[in-house]
């Protein structure tokens, strides 16, 4: 089972920035690209479970704060020669309200 | 409809060139590649170990057929092109293939020279340039005994060495006296022929050959002072000749090689021509690093894109002999203009020769120990002035200052077992193997796929060592090295346009240079706000979005996602009050590690993000602000009692390093920066260790700079001494400023020193007191703008606490 859950309006991240959604299961972080697309990931690194909602968000990229991995805002998953996935999260965004799929 | 490219010779040159272009302009041409050789590109370079049985060809390939197909390339291998229809615009092919084309991309490089001595057309004669040749000698090797190698350079040695691992009986045959006199002078390629001989190689030295003997087959070698010798194989490695027939054949202007210009356009507008088939202001070049230079330009043009030149290229040799290390670059012999400094140890088997003219490096030739070879490399492209450390220049960059971590030089002599990056924990072997199975060329290829030298960079003089002894000759100049992938220009290209275009913002800059991404990366975007915020203090509007986290929230993350506070402590001092308000804090969130740092702080950890504002109203309740350790920015200024307290003390240490401190503190710099006071020579605060530290004397103050206790210490140099306070404030805010106008971003100060040399430092701020009086003024200017505490503000509600708050708590 899932539900979506609203969570905010776009103009509460900042462009290129990111926020923590808090959950039971752990902190989801959500992402606003340059073009206000938003994105939601398992706030954890596949590397060191560094959180990625500190990262620095690049196209539909954050890059890691610990160790500087790439991961995509679209997959979850690391770039370049990296391997891993971190969890992701469907988004829906309607005038300017987001939505986040969670599950249980 | 796409325009149509054809590139004629399928080698690291012109499929180089192809894999600029489809990063810059994936989508511009329907392209088209012939190659004479059945294969996909393959590294040339490599054919040498692969002939010592160390490699195999599936190892050498760069780019297979599924690269072709995955890049909507066709690809045809085994054709060769008999003629071009200039008029028409097509190629035409032996299999009588026609390919019309919009440009054409000429990379026929080069055919081994043949002497043309009686025999040379026998059977078992044959140079040393493909696969094919290999294969030959490979099958040569199995069934015969002897082999003669005509050539005694670079390539002859490679080739022989080869034969020899593969049991053959070899003998070099070298015109000269010196082996690879291209590349050694006399005394290291003595060295080079004594440690040859010793693995087994024999040599005929200043020997002509005269005829090739035998049947229809050869069978030996005879020379002109009448000496035979038989041979059951002879592999000509007398140089190479650029492969121009077909440019001759169309009537294309060749010399020696292909004319082409300094965008690699032939005289033909619509033919680009790179690699060793080309003539560029009069250079032919048969190495790999100028071809990818060329590939790099040339790329750029037929996206037309219309920006970079090609200049020529300098370049550095290696020979990839197993177990010889041997570095060459420059002119290493030298004449009556120039001097040149040596150092020889023959019973431990080094030799190094630098050339200077006016304390220049011209050239330079390293026998055994070549882990410095990169660095001289690099001062001689640069065209460094290397007197202000002449004098330890012969024992390389890890004796500028004093020695550090590490302490291993020689990669040759490691094991495949042992630990190059201490960092990540990555092996030689490690390296190795990703250079060779991934193709990789650079420095930073080898950091991204390996990790290796990409975290401190201790380690970049041995990784870059086994780069050069893995690919060959490889090497890139750090001075022009593009900022990050998103853009081709320099940090001072980069740093003056902002400058020069009143650029006050980061995406100006990405706009007027033309980035290629539009958010820039994690890289350069720090950097270019940094770039802006120190050429535009009063205009430029700094992005938070553009720090790095611990500067966004004004607190060092830790590797659980918690956060560490250091509240600033004024030249070290602290008071009871403050010190209770720290204990307060820690009690009431419950921090479970206090800790004095290095810089004589206070270090709370295991902070909470959220609990970040709370701690800090707290502290700034008590009178304490940031004490900025976690920024590019001036750190502590670290001080001793002084003359107030200690009985040697000869000024006021503590009183001097609070007024420096609360000079400097705020201030954006390229990184962190650490000023220590010392109140007499016993130097008690480490002032000869930081970026500015100031030793007191009975007669006034010594200023040190470019000091620094990390990763290699170096011992500060000493810039000048001074009398007064006050003229110690001055030097210091205008060495800062040079370092913040200057210093790339993420440059400390004692590499960034070794770069531009003290004697440039000393000019602009001790020598010209007009300039020292208008950087400090500039640094007073901008000090206006960064002395604010962020906590503070954040604390009183003036910006927003986003930061902070998680967006929602859900569950």
């Amino acid at each position: 089972m899932s539900h979506w859950v609203e969570v905010g309006t776009v103009e509460d991240i900042p462009k290129l920035g990111s926020r923590v959604l808090q959950t039971a299961d752990g902190d989801v972080a959500i992402f606003r690209a340059a073009d206000d697309t938003v994105f939601a990931l398992r706030d954890s690194c596949p590397h060191k479970q560094g959180p990625l909602s500190q990262g620095i968000v690049h196209g539909y990229t954050v890059t890691c704060p610990l160790h500087n991995w790439k991961i995509s805002l679209e997959s979850g998953e690391a770039q370049g020669v990296d391997e891993g996935c971190t969890g992701r999260y469907a988004v829906q965004v309607e005038a300017g309200r987001i939505k986040v799929e969670l599950k249980g | 409809m796409k325009e149509k490219l054809v590139l004629v010779g399928n080698g690291m040159a012109g499929v180089r060139t192809l894999e600029e272009l489809l990063k810059i302009a994936p989508d511009k041409y329907e392209i088209t590649v012939f190659g004479a050789e059945p294969y996909g590109n393959y590294n040339r370079i490599l054919l040498s170990p692969v002939l010592a049985g160390e490699k195999t060809i599936d190892d050498i390939m760069l780019n297979d057929l599924q690269w072709y197909e995955d890049n909507n390339i066709t690809l045809h291998v085994g054709k060769k092109i008999v003629n071009v229809d200039r008029k028409a615009r097509k190629v035409i092919a032996n299999d009588g293939t026609e390919t019309a084309y919009d440009r054409l991309l000429l990379a026929t490089g080069s055919n081994p020279f043949i002497i043309p001595v009686p025999g040379h057309d026998k059977k078992g004669v044959i140079g040393f340039r493909d696969i094919n040749d290999v294969d030959t000698m490979l099958a040569a090797a199995k069934a015969d005994k002897s082999a003669v190698v005509i050539g005694g350079g670079l390539l002859g040695l490679e080739a022989a060495n080869g034969l020899m691992l593969q049991g053959m009986t070899v003998t070099v045959v070298h015109l000269m006296a010196t082996l690879m006199e291209r590349q050694m002078d006399p005394v290291s390629g003595e060295m080079l022929k004594q440690a040859l001989e010793a693995k087994g190689l024999n040599f005929l030295m200043e020997a002509q050959t005269e005829e090739l003997l035998g049947g229809e087959r050869v069978s030996g070698v005879r020379l002109k002072d009448g000496t035979e010798i038989s041979a059951d194989l002879v592999v000509m490695a007398a140089g190479i000749r650029p492969n121009i027939e077909l440019a001759e054949r169309i009537g294309l202007h060749a010399e020696r090689g292909i004319v082409v210009n300094d965008t690699l356009q032939t005289f033909d507008p619509k033919i680009y021509s790179v690699g060793e088939c080309v003539q560029h202001r009069g250079e032919t070049y048969g190495l790999v690093a100028p071809l990818f230079e060329q590939a790099k330009v040339c790329a750029n043009h037929l996206a037309e894109h219309g920006i970079g030149v090609y200049e020529g290229s300098v370049t550095s040799t290696k020979l990839k002999v197993t177990g010889v290390d041997l570095f060459s670059a420059g002119d290493f012999i030298g004449d009556e203009s120039t001097e040149e400094i040596v150092m020889k140890d023959a019973g431990n088997g080094t030799y190094k020769k630098v050339i200077l003219k006016d304390n220049k490096i011209q050239g330079a030739v390293m026998y055994g120990d070549t882990v410095d070879g990169a660095w001289y490399f690099q001062l001689m492209r640069d065209q460094t002035d290397v007197s202000d450390f002449r004098e330890s220049l012969m024992f390389g960059q890890a004796h500028l200052g004093d020695a550090g971590h590490g302490g291993e030089n020689a990669a040759a002599l490691m094991s495949d077992e042992m630990e190059i990056c201490g960092c990540n924990g990555v092996t030689k072997g490690c390296v190795v193997k990703a250079i060779t199975t991934q193709g990789l060329f650079t420095l930073d290829e080898v950091r991204a796929h390996t990790k290796a030298s990409a975290s401190c960079g201790s380690c970049t003089g041995l990784v870059e060592q086994i780069l050069a002894s893995t690919v060959g000759d490889y090497s890139e100049s750090t001075k022009a090295t593009p900022m990050c992938k998103c853009t081709d220009h320099c940090h001072d290209t980069v740093r003056a346009a902002i400058k020069e275009h009143h650029l006050i913002s980061i995406q100006a800059v990405r706009e007027h240079l033309e980035w290629r991404e539009p958010d820039g990366c994690a890289s350069c975007r720090p950097a270019l706000n940094y770039y802006v915020l120190a050429a535009w203090p009063a205009e430029a509007v700094d992005d938070p979005q553009s720090r790095f986290i611990n500067e966004r929230v004004h607190a060092n993350i830790q590797k659980d996602g918690t956060y560490s506070v250091v509240p600033r402590m004024w030249g070290g001092l602290t008071t009871p009050n403050e010190l209770r308000a720290i204990a307060d804090v820690a009690d009431k969130f419950e921090v479970p590690m206090v800790k004095v740092t290095g810089g004589q702080r206070i270090d709370l950890f295991g902070i909470k993000k959220e609990d970040l504002p709370a701690v800090w109203s707290d502290l700034n309740d008590a009178g304490m602000v940031s004490g900025h350790a976690y920024g590019k920015t001036l750190r502590t200024v670290k001080t001793c009692v002084g003359s107030e307290w200690c009985r040697f003390g000869t000024q006021d240490s503590t009183g001097l390093g609070v007024k420096l401190e609360k000079f400097t503190w705020g201030s954006n710099m390229p990184h962190k920066f650490k000023i220590a006071v010392s109140g007499c020579p016993r130097n008690c605060a480490e002032a000869t260790i930081k970026d500015f530290g100031v030793v007191c004397v009975d007669s006034g103050y010594e200023l040190h700079v470019a000091g620094n206790g990390g990763i290699k210490v170096r011992a500060t140099d000493l810039l000048c001494k001074v009398s007064t306070e006050e003229e110690v404030k001055e030097y210091c805010g205008a060495f800062t400023q040079l370092y913040r106008e200057e210093a790339h971003y993420l440059d400390r100060t004692a590499p960034w020193i070794e770069r531009v040399g003290l004697s440039y430092v000393k000019e602009k701020v001790v020598e010209d007191a007009e300039s020292r009086k208008a950087l400090n003024a500039r640094f007073i200017e901008s000090q206006k703008y960064s002395q604010t505490d962020p906590w503070a503000e954040r604390v009183s509600g003036k910006v927003a606490p986003n930061e902070f708050t998680p967006l929602k708590v859900v569950g």
